[in-house]
């Protein structure tokens, strides 16, 4: 098998409940089952989590970092935007 | 030491010696898979035998109760007294091989260690329970690849065929009961493999007419790894095996 033919993946893994999945890697497979299998022997081995999401890199829309002028730098001036005020319960951890 | 205790050490070694030769077998897939991630699966699987095997030479060991530890097991015996069947010993061919015997085995390891869960020896059943969890996703690879392997292109519809009409002989002697293993039966301690036959065929003609293969014809069959009867690669695998232990006694890292 040629691997240069075998599409990319990237992983995303959910490490506890609560949690958002994270990005944690990529990696080459034939179809989405396969990399859901994949991703459990590459980035599960340590029983790191408790739901995994692969997904197509070319599926993946990404921006361009010089669109992130224009999408990021109008908020810098309007700090009422930005929740720092409230103070969190200690419960709420993983906010 | 008395008759079931006798049949209980052959038993714990003979399925440790399944699980070192097969899990030896992988290991030489390490960093010679096909691509990055199948070689880390591959190795994943074969760290789980070479578990498996741990566990039951250690308590093998246990049971024996004469000063001998795991490590002795493994590597101080020669082939005659290795008890695993022929099948786990064979060298790995291409991946079709591999996998086609992988596919065999792990069909017969599901139905086997979900019955020995239910073994009166604690130990056994504890032990199985750890392993039935493993040879499930096992067997979830290696479905997958007979099928994406026999409905794939035409080289690798061949090769799994062939890869199948190969081996397919070597089934047979791991329906068959070993001399002293009915007595573990009737205790409720041994699985009783040749009742486990009939679902074992059942998922390899669903697997393999999936995968658009042909179940190979039932005229040949070969055994004699429960007796201490193997093939000439045995002793290639337990040269590599034994080395370090062989050569430097006694030797710990």
């Amino acid at each position: 098998m040629n691997q240069h033919s075998l599409p990319l993946f990237e992983v995303f893994i959910r490490s506890k409940r609560g949690l958002d999945h994270r990005h944690v890697g990529s990696l080459h497979a034939e179809d989405p089952a396969q990399a859901l299998d994949y991703a459990r022997d590459v980035y599960l081995r340590r029983s790191e989590g408790v739901s995994v999401w692969v997904v197509r890199s070319s599926d993946i829309t990404a921006s361009q970092e010089s669109d992130m002028a224009s999408f990021c730098d109008p908020m810098d001036d309007k700090p009422y935007r930005h929740a720092t005020h409230f103070k969190l319960p200690k419960e709420v951890d993983n906010m | 030491m008395d008759s079931q205790k006798k049949a209980l050490l052959n038993y714990c070694i003979a399925l440790g010696d399944d699980s070192l030769t097969l899990g030896h077998r992988l290991s030489e897939w390490c960093r010679n898979g096909p691509f990055l991630e199948e070689d880390l699966a591959l190795t994943n699987v074969s760290l789980d035998f070479i578990g498996r095997a741990r566990m039951l030479y250690s308590y093998a060991a246990e049971v024996e109760d004469q000063g001998r530890g795991e490590d002795d097991i493994a590597y101080l015996r020669d082939c005659r007294e290795y008890r695993n069947f022929l099948i786990n010993e064979l060298p790995n061919g291409d991946f079709a091989f591999t996998m086609a015997r992988q596919l065999m085995i792990d069909a017969f390891d599901v139905g086997f260690y979900k019955g020995l869960t239910q073994s009166a020896d604690e130990m056994l059943a504890a032990i199985a329970a750890k392993a039935i969890k493993e040879s499930r996703y096992h067997l979830r690879r290696s479905e997958d690849w007979i099928k994406r392997l026999g409905d794939g292109t035409d080289e690798s519809h061949e090769r799994t065929q062939k890869a199948f009409d190969q081996l397919w002989g070597y089934a047979a002697e791991m329906f068959e009961m070993a001399s002293d293993e009915q007595q573990l039966v009737d205790a409720g301690i041994a699985v009783d493999r040749s009742a486990l036959k009939a679902e074992w065929s059942s998922t390899m003609h669903s697997v393999l007419k999936e995968a658009t293969l042909d179940i190979p014809a039932q005229d040949w069959a070969i055994g004699g790894g429960r007796e201490g009867i193997h093939t000439e690669h045995l002793g290639y695998l337990l040269a590599e095996l034994q080395y370090l232990q062989r050569t430097y006694p006694g030797q710990q890292w």
